[in-house]
């Protein structure tokens, strides 16, 4: 597994130009093809959500704005431009910093939960070869940066000087942290079975023996503890309790307004893709086709396993987590404060230790 | 080797940047002239705000917090016990089985004690105010 930076630097080093300027170069344009994906990712995500919110509760969602002359109306394409020109409306909100918030804190705030989330796109592999930096310690670096965004939020509550955002701030820190346990818990498992903390030798060990969902019975609870506690992380419904509308207003988004705001909305969608593609990397085989574990295929379709196709399945798997995730929004309803810290610390959390000395058992044995 | 590591200085900046721009776009593009009056007070539902909300909160935050912390210190030095659990075997097994179980034996003592719960229902020592939580029989 090469880091697209290196190949780049590989391929351009034929023209003489110094390593020192190249490097920062071809990685500004790397970090800037990242924030697009954030961009496009958030576009395409709202959309769906909207659409696959309208069609489980049998309404039409966003049906008039549509993009190019493309109206649509209630065909399932219909309102197609609908985030487009949400996303212009909010660049032209006026902005808002109520009079006796800390500023300086406020401000602050979106841009350290925006870099928590952009930071975390460096070392994630969206295939083989496609990752901004290849670090032998990946799937750590994922663990400790998506954690970065919860003093964003704690900044964000305590800044606004509202007591509706620092009660939501109070609840997002609590849960967030709580849940982060059982997702470490959950990863130990995978590195301990695997033996490399490096992406690549993960799915090079699925690609060896088997996906690690599959590998026993504790890592495939292991995939579901880690699964809903990213949910609980991303703060999506079931677990959306610092946002609670009917309660809390927004949580600690409550005196953000304009583009500050969508700094929010951008880096939730983001987290929701993150977890989505380590979930896949790291329990689901990455990059690797599903076709291989059925043995049921002529040798012919496996081309479907090559590298240049590695990217399909890696968002393939990474979409179809999205999804689940849109669709437990509309068939849960949400927990109560004390029942998401009873499923963290008294579910989770032993289940995950029990988990953990059983695969090692489980490891020794066989 | 730290060529890998380059690019999280290089994207900090960048995100700097990549907020910068379109919030000038926004200063540029928004309405500023009609600010000021009620539209700066906090929200408080239409009410006026009372007083500031920089108040005291739950302090049950703060031991979720506490135990969080242990937690996540666990976990971190059990990363690079599982990298090399393979090659060490059974010894590695009986090391972060005495590690962990430390930890168990304070996990079981905090649970023991109620502070996992969110709403704590029965105290033992209950006097003045808090009489009427006083657990019945068995523990006190």
């Amino acid at each position: 597994m090469t880091s697209i930076v290196d190949s780049l630097v590989k391929s351009f080093s034929s023209f003489n130009l110094d390593i020192a300027v190249l490097l920062p170069v071809i990685t500004l344009i790397g970090g800037t093809v990242i924030f697009l994906i954030m961009a496009v990712n958030a576009l395409i995500a709202v959309y769906f959500e909207r659409k696959i919110s309208a069609f489980m509760q049998d309404r039409l969602g966003p049906m008039e704005v549509g993009i190019f002359g493309f109206k649509g109306g209630k065909k399932f394409w219909g309102g197609i431009g609908q985030t487009l020109a949400d996303a212009i409306k909010l660049l032209v909100k006026e902005d808002i910093l109520p009079n006796n918030a800390d500023k300086f804190l406020m401000i602050l705030a979106p841009f350290i939960i925006f870099t928590g989330a952009f930071l975390t796109f460096i070392g994630l592999p969206f295939a083989q070869n496609i990752v901004i930096s290849d670090f032998n310690i990946g799937i750590f670096y994922i663990f400790a940066m998506s954690s970065i965004g919860v003093i964003g939020v704690i900044l964000a509550g305590w800044s606004s000087n509202n007591k509706w955002s620092l009660y939501g701030s109070m609840r997002a820190a609590a849960q967030i942290i709580s849940y982060e346990i059982p997702i470490g818990l959950s990863l130990l498992l995978v590195v301990l079975v695997a033996g490399s903390l490096h992406l690549g030798d993960i799915v090079q060990w699925q690609a060896d023996h088997r996906w690690f969902i599959f590998h026993s019975p504790f890592t495939f609870l292991a995939f579901f503890i880690f699964y809903i506690s990213t949910i609980a992380e991303t703060n999506r419904t079931p677990f959306d309790i610092p946002e609670a509308e009917s309660e809390l207003v927004a949580g600690w988004m409550t005196e953000y307004s304009g583009f500050r705001w969508a700094l929010f909305f951008l880096s939730e969608y983001a987290n929701m893709l993150i977890v989505s593609i380590v979930a896949s990397i790291v329990f689901l085989g990455g990059w690797l086709s599903p076709l291989q574990i059925f043995n049921i295929f002529p040798d012919s379709w496996l081309i479907l396993d090559g590298p240049a196709i590695g990217l399909f399945w890696v968002l393939f798997k990474a979409v179809i987590l999205i999804f689940i995730m849109m669709w437990f929004r509309w068939t849960f309803p949400r927990l109560r404060v004390d029942q998401l810290m009873y499923l963290c610390w008294k579910v989770f959390i032993p289940f995950a230790l029990a988990n953990l000395f059983l695969v090692s058992l489980w490891e020794l044995i066989f | 080797m730290y060529q890998d590591f380059l690019p999280i200085i290089i994207f900090t900046v960048l995100a700097a940047v990549l907020i910068g721009v379109p919030l000038g776009l926004q200063y540029l593009l928004s309405p500023r002239k009609n600010k000021g009056g009620d539209k700066l007070i906090s929200y408080e539902c239409g009410e006026l705000p009372e007083g500031s909300a920089w108040v005291k909160f739950n302090i049950r935050f703060y031991v979720i917090a506490l135990v969080f912390l242990i937690f996540d210190v666990e976990i971190v030095f059990l990363f690079p016990w599982a990298v090399v659990f393979q090659d060490l075997g059974l010894l590695a097994f009986i090391e972060a089985f005495i590690f962990v179980l430390i930890l168990v034996v304070g996990f079981i003592y905090v649970w023991a004690k109620g502070d996992l719960d969110w709403v704590k229902m029965n105290v033992r020592y209950g006097k003045g105010r808090y009489a009427n939580l006083q657990s019945k029989g068995e523990t006190s």
